[in-house]
C-alpha cells in the first residue's frame, strides 16, 4: 500500500482512472442487456463484466493489489465457500438416476 | 491511564502484513461476503425453481427484473455508488496528504452521495409500494386484463389472469366486496384507461407491489433492502468521523487516517455488493 505523501500523489491518477473504466462498463453492462442473446449468454456476460467491476474495485480502491500474504489465503477461502454456497441450488437438483451415471432400478 | 501501548494498533503486524484493526475489518468483511452469498444462492435456487408466468411477477412471460423495476433509476444509482466510493478513497488519500480541509470535503460529498444513493431508493420502493395488482379467478374480460396459459408441474395446463394499475381501497376491499383499480395518472396506463370495479368474488388475491406480491419482488426487497442498511450503517460511521474529524486530526492524525482507512474498506465493499446487485436484479 503506497504510504508516503508522494505515493499516495502519484496514485491519485489511478483512482480517476478506475473511476472512468467502473462507469464505461456499467454503460456497458445496460448495453448488452439489450442484445437479443440467449439467457445463459446473458448471464454470463452481465456475471463477466460485474466481476470485472468487483475485481478493480477491490484491488485498486480498497488497496488489495498492494497488499501481501495472509489475507490472501483468508479472500480466497472465502470466495471458494462463496461459490459453493452459488453452485449449492445444482447441487441439491443433482438426481443420479437421471444423469446416466445411475442406472435407474 | 496505562503508558503500554497495544500492540500493532497502527504498525503493521508482521504475520498478517497490516495493523490490526484493518485484518480485523477484512475479517469482517469475509463474512460480509458469506451473509450476501447466502442471499445471492437463495435468489439461484427461487429462480431456478420459479414456476412459469410467476417471474418477476404473475401474468409475465419473459422472467427478467426489468419488466416491473426502473433500470434507469438503478444505473443512476449504480454510478452515484461509484462516485461514493471514489471520493471516499480521495478523502483518504488528501489526509495522506496532509490536507485535512480537502480530506474532509471528500468525506462529506460521500455522505452527501449516499443520501442521494437512498432518496432514489425511496423513489423506487415508493413506485412499487403504491402499484397494486389483482389475480382473478379466471378470465373475466376486464379491459387491461393479461391472461397467460402455463403448464404447471404435474403437466395440466394453468390460466394466470392478471390486472395491474392502483387500487383506490386496497386497505378494505374484503369488506367492501370489490377492489376499484385506477391506470396510471401520468399516462402509463396498464392496459386499461378507465377505472376498473372488480367484485371481491371474482378476485383470487390483490396485493402491493411489495415483497408479497411474487418471490422475485420478496428477493428483491430482501437484498435491496439489507444492502440499503449497509448504506445507512456506513453514513452513521461517516457522520461521526465528520463531527469528530477535526479534534481527531489535531489529537492523533495517523490513527483517523487509519480510521478512515477502514471506513472506506467497508465502503468499497457495500460499492462491490451492489455492483453484483444490478445487473442480477434489474438486468437478468
Amino acid at each position: 500500500m503506497a504510504s508516503s505523501a508522494e505515493e499516495v500523489k502519484a496514485h491519485l491518477k489511478v483512482y480517476y482512472m478506475v473511476f472512468g473504466a467502473l462507469a464505461v462498463l456499467t454503460v456497458i453492462t445496460v448495453a448488452v442487456a439489450k442484445l437479443d442473446v440467449s439467457v445463459g449468454m446473458a448471464v454470463a456476460i452481465a456475471l463477466f463484466i460485474a466481476c470485472i467491476k468487483g475485481s478493480l474495485v477491490a484491488c485498486y480502491f480498497m488497496h488489495l493489489i498492494s497488499e501481501r500474504g495472509m489475507i490472501f489465503w483468508i479472500l480466497i477461502i472465502c470466495v471458494i465457500f462463496f461459490l459453493v454456497l452459488l453452485v449449492l441450488p445444482v447441487i441439491t437438483q443433482f438426481e443420479p438416476e437421471h444423469s446416466g451415471l445411475v442406472e435407474a432400478v | 491511564m496505562s503508558d503500554v501501548a497495544i500492540p500493532h494498533d497502527m504498525e503493521p503486524h508482521p504475520l498478517t502484513g497490516m495493523y490490526n484493526g484493518k485484518f480485523g475489518l477484512w475479517l469482517f468483511l469475509a463474512s460480509e461476503v458469506m451473509l450476501f452469498g447466502a442471499l445471492f444462492s437463495t435468489y439461484v435456487l427461487l429462480r431456478v425453481g420459479a414456476p412459469e408466468g410467476t417471474w418477476p411477477m404473475y401474468g409475465l412471460e419473459i422472467p427478467t427484473g426489468d419488466q416491473i423495476l426502473s433500470v434507469g433509476l438503478a444505473f443512476v444509482n449504480t454510478l452515484v455508488l461509484i462516485t461514493s466510493s471514489v471520493t471516499m478513497v480521495l478523502c483518504w488519500a488528501s489526509l495522506k496528504m496532509n490536507d485535512f480541509a480537502k480530506g474532509r470535503l471528500f468525506l462529506a460529498v460521500t455522505f452527501a452521495l449516499a443520501g442521494v444513493f437512498l432518496v432514489v431508493k425511496y423513489f423506487e420502493y415508493k413506485g412499487k409500494l403504491t402499484h397494486h395488482q389483482v389475480v382473478l379467478e379466471e378470465s373475466f374480460g376486464f379491459e387491461g386484463e393479461t391472461a397467460i396459459t402455463v403448464k404447471t408441474d404435474n403437466g395440466n395446463e394453468d390460466t394466470i389472469v392478471v390486472v395491474n394499475g392502483h387500487a383506490e381501497n386496497f386497505s378494505t376491499w374484503e369488506d367492501d366486496g370489490f377492489i376499484v383499480i385506477h391506470p396510471d395518472e401520468e399516462g402509463e396506463s396498464h392496459g386499461h384507461s378507465h377505472e376498473l370495479k372488480i367484485e371481491a368474488d371474482k378476485i383470487k388475491r390483490a396485493t402491493t407491489w411489495g415483497p408479497n406480491a411474487s418471490t422475485f419482488l420478496g428477493t428483491y426487497f430482501t437484498l435491496t433492502g439489507l444492502h440499503g442498511l449497509h448504506i445507512v450503517g456506513g453514513m452513521v460511521v461517516i457522520l461521526y468521523f465528520l463531527v469528530t474529524g477535526a479534534s481527531a486530526w489535531k489529537t492523533m492524525p495517523e490513527k483517523y487516517i487509519n480510521r478512515i482507512e477502514c471506513t472506506g474498506l467497508y465502503w468499497h465493499f457495500v460499492d462491490l455488493v451492489w455492483i453484483f446487485l444490478f445487473p442480477v436484479l434489474y438486468l437478468l
